[in-house]
């Protein structure tokens, strides 16, 4: 039904509650929802897990977003990740995974685009690497060095399919390099998975953003 | 429980909706600004300019290219940043990869582009291989810049555009690295090699983190 604009309309406040569109904005009011953002300070891990301080990581999307803004290690260490299923603990589900960078050091004298088998996992149950080492040289680290960038979930509470992943970071490494890391994989479980834990392969991150987002 | 009353007009001009429409969390990537070319020699965001935002309001800023078709043959697209004053000379060190393949006989390839990154430069950052300026032809693709306003942190920005080659090539160019300064980047300028003119669109969006 089409109104006249000046046409009075008398709703009472449950009325206007219960309406689905206003305007131009339709109900969901995007399709990126910001779930929770969880920020670093000196802390061994960074944890999302379905139902604990307001984290959804369900059936509720179908994919999730987790976004990582100037993760910055207490000394030169690697960021990584692991999940686990519903009801499991330990961090250890079975992952088999790929890894390939691009670098560049500030010098302008080293380049190169590889895979690096060292960095992929084969159904190994441990931390997956989202970056090399983030730092500067003999594994100190400076104010300003960081890594960036995001990892997407796709359907965790799948019981049919394997959990797929991929993702994309940029950091400075030892040695004073830009570094470009792509990768991807699968979680090789049925079980649905409902936690992720975020943690250098040493030491504490001492500071940074991890967001979660559901995407509609 | 008292009456209000609107009119129809009230109700479309609404900007926020009550929590039951949004659920509490409206979306996350907020559009804020789109430019479009017309035979212009760049696009330029500047925050605090014709609305555009780029400081702490948002962590993360995505940019959108929408079919970028040079007025000239053969050339790249570019990014530059600005880090205080009003030059685009941004300190950057980066990397740039494509994989290609070419319409007619096939033949791909994948390469790390020496040539086409930066090491401590100001220079400008190549994120296309050469477009060509045919009716059809264009740059589209993303970037993603992280942070933009930390005055601790580098500045990493991540992209990937698709070129159609002034030859008949589908180029995919991946190009990451940082501003390597700590003052924050507060513009952020668009353009094709040789000042050369272009049309297209960009979008800019904030990611919100909370």
């Amino acid at each position: 039904m089409t109104l006249p604009a000046n046409k009075i309309i008398t709703i009472n406040d449950r009325g206007a509650r219960a309406a689905t569109t206003f305007g131009s904005l339709s109900a969901g009011g995007g399709n990126m929802v910001f779930i929770k953002k969880l920020t670093a300070s000196s802390d061994s891990n960074l944890t999302f897990h379905n139902g604990v301080s307001s984290v959804v990581l369900d059936s509720t999307y179908k994919e999730y977003l987790f976004t990582f803004k100037n993760i910055h290690p207490s000394a030169e260490s690697d960021l990584l990740f692991q999940a686990n299923a519903v009801g499991a603990s330990g961090f250890n589900e079975t992952i088999t995974s790929t890894f390939f960078r691009a670098y560049h050091n500030e010098a302008g004298n080293d380049t190169t685009l590889a895979y690096v088998a060292g960095l992929d996992q084969a159904q190994g149950t441990g931390f997956s690497t989202l970056t090399d080492g983030i730092g500067s040289s003999s594994g100190t680290v400076n104010n300003d060095d960081n890594a960036s960038g995001y990892l997407r979930l796709f359907n965790p509470s799948s019981t049919t399919f394997v959990k797929h992943f991929m993702g994309i970071t940029n950091q400075q490494n030892p040695a004073v390099y830009s570094v470009n890391n792509y990768f991807a994989g699968y979680f090789n479980t049925t079980s649905a998975i409902d936690e992720i834990q975020f943690k250098m392969a040493s030491g504490n991150i001492d500071a940074g953003d991890i967001c979660l987002y559901g995407i509609l | 429980m008292s009456l209000i009353k609107y009119n129809d007009r009230s109700l479309r001009n609404l900007t926020t909706t009550p929590a039951a429409v949004t659920g509490n969390s409206p979306g996350a990537l907020v559009h804020i600004k789109t430019l479009t070319a017309s035979s212009s020699a760049s696009l330029t965001f500047v925050h605090g300019s014709s609305d555009v935002v780029l400081d702490s309001t948002y962590p993360i800023y995505k940019f959108e290219f929408i079919n970028l078709n040079p007025a000239s043959d053969d050339k790249k697209f570019q990014v530059n940043f600005r880090d205080g004053g009003t030059n685009y000379d941004a300190t950057k060190t980066t990397t740039n990869f494509f994989a290609f393949n070419r319409e007619g006989s096939g033949d791909p390839g994948f390469s790390y582009s020496t040539g086409n990154d930066l090491a401590q430069s100001t220079a400008v950052q190549v994120i296309s291989e050469s477009a060509g300026n045919g009716a059809d032809e264009s740059v589209s693709g993303e970037m993603t810049l992280f942070n933009p306003s930390s005055t601790t942190f580098v500045k990493h920005f991540m992209s990937r555009t698709n070129t159609y080659y002034t030859s008949d090539i589908s180029y995919d160019v991946y190009v990451a690295g940082y501003c390597n300064v700590t003052a924050a980047i507060d513009g952020v300028q668009f353009t094709f090699e040789s000042g050369g003119n272009f049309d297209g669109t960009i979008k800019l969006y904030g990611i919100k983190d909370s």
